[in-house]
């Protein structure tokens, strides 16, 4: 295991985001107090509770998924794409270095920056409304898995794209409606009974619902049923993964 | 009785197609010897950079197989890949990280401990120590260049790939380049390069290969090569200018100089007879005088062509 290299990739992508701080943090943070602002303050007080939370407060994790998953993407699509567009590619492809050890060094950097910034954004969101998480556990997990799992998914779209507009197209028209109808807004019982039916193939429903059990024990689907989708989508990122590495799809040749 | 030693690069019976159907190598055998300057010339697309990016695991081969000091370059690519470093052609570097991040995280990316005593020392000798702090994307393409070869030292490689190392640099810098390569050379480093510059590969390697339409046509050792291929001019400085070649000296096919005062010969210096003794013996008959002669050899750049024009 050559974990210098991972060490290096995962330094030099870190480095990365601080050098644009303003892009990485402080935008998505700004964005997100924009929603508590717009929908906890100035029309979540004219909704009424939802399951027994304010309307503000169950928006919190809806809202901090939101990022996570269009950060997790963006981060690991760029971190990747970047350097197939420049050319330093050729610098990892010739290095004595594994699938894994790559994939660990960049999905783990965007996962990281991720995590911390759904952490930042969780902690903006107690400047707004009351917060309390019932299973920290779970929270963390939920959180984590989800990282990991969509920066997979990123790096995928970072390796199969070929320009800038490919790499803005997945999340542009297929994760941030999935993430706005996956009940980052509301609970999928407000929807009407068919919409709740097409709702439920939704993957983003299940990430959503899970980790919003983890702070009021309120969700639209089981627990154990969000954690094997979301971990099923994982296994299935990982396998596309290995097998890019494996016939060099859009690398080698 | 001496032993000789196993090549530091063999490559076997290589094929590449690529997916549009173009064949860019047709079953390519080269040995690489330890220690050596290697220059692989070769026209535009003759498949020169194909070859190293297989060898440099960069891209698939269709057929056939890369050894490297013995490691197989894909069974046994660890092994294989931390003995190489790659100058590639292109100038791709990281626009906005500085020239020592840049450089040491290719040290990592090799696997090998941090040494910022060795990074500050290639930084010297290819004079970017004082832009150690800068951006890359501050810097000259001739800088630039010099990144990219601190990059491939960094993990302090024993074969070094420079894939047209001199392309759109400056004469001074062209010089002061292959001293390094030269120095690099003398610490037991292989290298290999391809270039346009045949002036480079005739000053440089040790030997010489001519790539052309994805196969090896010729590997040779470049005196050899030129004493071989090469053929050699005479030029005959006259006393008093002539008009016309005389008729007597057709068989030796003479050129007639643009002042009409110089007769050029053209022999072939390894062949038995260079029709020599009986020009000047048939000059001195025709009443030709000269007052100098001098010969040239043929370059490798007219070699090159003539090869590549088969």
């Amino acid at each position: 295991m050559n974990w210098r290299a991972v060490r290096a990739i995962y330094l030099f992508e870190m480095a990365r985001a601080w050098r644009t701080l303003l892009q990485s943090v402080v935008s998505p943070v700004l964005s997100t107090s924009l929603y508590f602002v717009v929908f906890g303050a100035a029309i979540g007080s004219r909704i009424s509770e939802i399951d027994g939370v304010s309307y503000g407060t169950f928006i919190v994790p809806g809202l901090i998924m939101l990022s996570v998953l269009t950060q997790s993407i963006s981060n690991a699509s760029f971190g990747i794409y970047f350097p197939k567009f420049s050319g330093t590619i050729y610098e990892l492809l010739s290095a004595p270095v594994s699938f894994f050890e790559a994939v660990l060094g960049y999905v783990g950097a965007a996962a990281s920056k991720s995590i911390i910034l759904g952490l930042i954004i969780l902690a903006t969101a107690g400047l707004f409304v009351p917060l309390h998480i019932l299973h920290p556990f779970w929270m963390i997990t939920f959180l984590v898995l989800t990282a990991v799992t969509f920066s997979l998914f990123g790096f995928i779209i970072g390796v199969w794209a070929d320009n800038f507009e490919k790499l803005q197209v997945i999340p542009l028209l297929v994760v941030t409606p999935l993430t706005f109808l996956g009940g980052s807004f509301y609970s999928i019982d407000m929807l009407p009974p068919g919409w709740q039916t097409i709702a439920l193939f939704n993957p983003v429903v299940y990430l959503i619902s899970g980790f919003r059990w983890s702070f009021y024990e309120i969700s639209d689907v089981s627990l154990g049923v969000s954690l094997a989708l979301t971990l099923s989508f994982l296994a299935l990122c990982m396998v596309t993964i290995w097998l890019i590495f494996r016939t060099g799809y859009r690398l080698k040749n | 009785m001496t032993r000789r030693m196993p090549p530091i690069i063999s490559v076997s019976h290589l094929s590449k197609t690529y997916g549009s159907g173009l064949k860019a190598l047709n079953d390519v055998n080269l040995d690489i010897e330890r220690g050596e300057i290697f220059a692989l010339l070769g026209p535009n697309g003759a498949g020169k950079t194909t070859l190293i990016s297989i060898i440099c695991g960069i891209a698939n081969p269709s057929a056939g197989t890369v050894s490297v000091d013995g490691h197989d370059n894909i069974k046994d690519y660890r092994a294989a890949r931390s003995m190489i470093g790659l100058v590639p052609q292109e100038l791709h570097t990281d626009a906005f990280e500085s020239v020592w991040a840049t450089v040491s995280y290719s040290r990592g990316l090799f696997g090998k401990p941090a040494n910022p005593a060795y990074i500050e020392k290639i930084l010297r000798d290819l004079s970017l120590w004082d832009r150690r702090d800068s951006r890359i994307m501050t810097l000259s393409g001739g800088m630039k260049r010099r990144v990219m070869i601190a990059k491939a030292l960094s993990h302090e490689p024993q074969i070094l790939f420079l894939d047209e190392p001199t392309a759109g640099v400056d004469v001074e810098l062209r010089k002061g380049m292959w001293d390094v390569v030269r120095t690099l050379r003398d610490s037991g480093v292989t290298i290999i390069l391809t270039t346009h510059y045949i002036e480079e590969a005739e000053e440089m390697a040790d030997r010489i290969g001519v790539i052309n339409k994805g196969e090896i046509i010729l590997v040779e050792r470049k005196a050899e090569l030129i004493q071989k291929l090469g053929k050699k001019r005479m030029t005959l400085h006259l006393v008093e200018p002539i008009d016309v070649v005389p008729a007597s000296l057709a068989e030796y096919r003479l050129e007639l100089g643009e002042n009409r005062d110089e007769l050029i010969y053209n022999y072939d210096s390894k062949a038995n007879h260079t029709g020599i003794t009986g020009l000047l013996a048939a000059l001195r008959d025709a009443g030709i005088r000269f007052h100098d002669l001098d010969t040239t050899q043929s370059s490798l750049e007219e070699i090159f062509v003539s090869l590549v024009r088969g």
